[in-house]
């Protein structure tokens, strides 16, 4: 057999110019982009047709948004960083700063419901009117991207601390960075937009 | 099996992504960014508060989009694919937007009911749902 035929088709085979595991996960953020996409086009086009988008806004704390941008920020970071080190053959340092990264999501996630309680408390839920309808939807659906990165980078991060399946850790931080950028869009839609 | 992903494969299969730049100098422009559009609002200019929340998340977007995920060096396939989903939301967006937006136009007329789902309502007094 060939060297070129022992190897896994996720990382050996290369007729569009790049691995086929990466070419996968560019194609599931190409259907995630739809998805998000109609979700926050959606927003957008009752936002710009009703000042009471506005009001209902401005119940949100921009400070918690704020907060949370920064921890999907940094934990960006130490995903890329886990890249470098990937393609550096450092597994064990890649498997470290993969775990930061989901310790990033873990705050991200402990803050998110922290902040949803204080609003459900304060009479605001996912039935009270179209905005927070679209609140919940998006920062829901957002969210639980976030929680199946970290379980992904949980099991991407135990095979790379042995220095096995690499590519694997480019692959997860492609899909995190893209979480992180519907994060962008949707800190200020939701938060600043008041 | 195993063996057959280790890291030299893995090197191997990364072999268009040499260039890693300073990543933590990228992040602290982002960190820079994110605090110019919290703190845009707070001078309650309209625009200022539109440039600074949409203009830098689309700019912090590319930054990341660019020097994280090195769309730059990834195949010419990636930019169309993720172009054509950009036209996707945007022939979305044109299709969808003026029935939204709009409460007539040349040959129909939103039924009230409808207009009324899209006002948003305060909760009602004592915690309680609207409906």
């Amino acid at each position: 057999m060939s060297a070129a035929a022992d190897r896994p088709i996720a990382t050996g085979r290369s007729a569009t110019g790049m691995p086929t595991g990466r070419l996968a996960v560019w194609w599931i953020i190409a259907s995630e982009i739809v998805i998000f996409g109609g979700l926050l086009g959606s927003y957008v086009m009752h936002r710009l047709a009703h000042d009471a988008f506005a009001e209902q806004a401005a119940h949100t704390n921009t400070w918690i948004g704020a907060f949370n941008t920064f921890v999907l920020l940094t934990s960006s970071l130490f995903a890329v960083q886990a890249h470098k080190a990937s393609d550096e053959g450092d597994g064990k340092k890649a498997a470290r700063l993969l775990y930061y990264t989901m310790a990033g999501g873990v705050i991200f996630l402990v803050v998110k419901a922290f902040e949803w309680t204080t609003e459900i408390q304060a009479g605001y839920t996912i039935a009270s009117n179209t905005f927070w309808s679209f609140y919940y939807t998006a920062a829901g659906i957002h969210a639980a991207h976030v929680i199946a990165g970290v379980i992904i980078m949980g099991i991407v991060a135990q095979t790379a601390k042995k220095n096995l399946e690499l590519q694997r850790v480019e692959l997860i931080g492609l899909y995190w960075h893209f979480v992180d950028v519907v994060w962008i869009f949707l800190f200020p839609l939701l938060y600043i937009a008041k | 099996m195993a063996e057959h992903a280790s890291h030299d494969h893995a090197h191997e299969a990364h072999g268009a992504h040499a260039h890693h730049p300073n990543y933590v100098k990228i992040w602290a422009i982002l960190l820079v960014l994110l605090i110019i559009s919290v703190a845009g609002p707070f001078l309650g200019i309209q625009i200022v508060t539109l440039v600074t929340a949409f203009g830098i998340a689309i700019v912090k977007a590319y930054l990341v989009v660019k020097n994280f995920m090195h769309i730059d060096v990834a195949a010419k396939l990636v930019t169309y694919l993720i172009l054509t989903m950009l036209l996707f939301m945007l022939l979305f967006f044109a299709g969808a937007a003026p029935d939204v937006m709009e409460s007539h136009g040349s040959n129909w007329e939103k039924p009230s009911w409808i207009a009324g789902t899209a006002h948003p309502e305060a909760p009602a007094a004592g915690h309680e749902e609207s409906h």
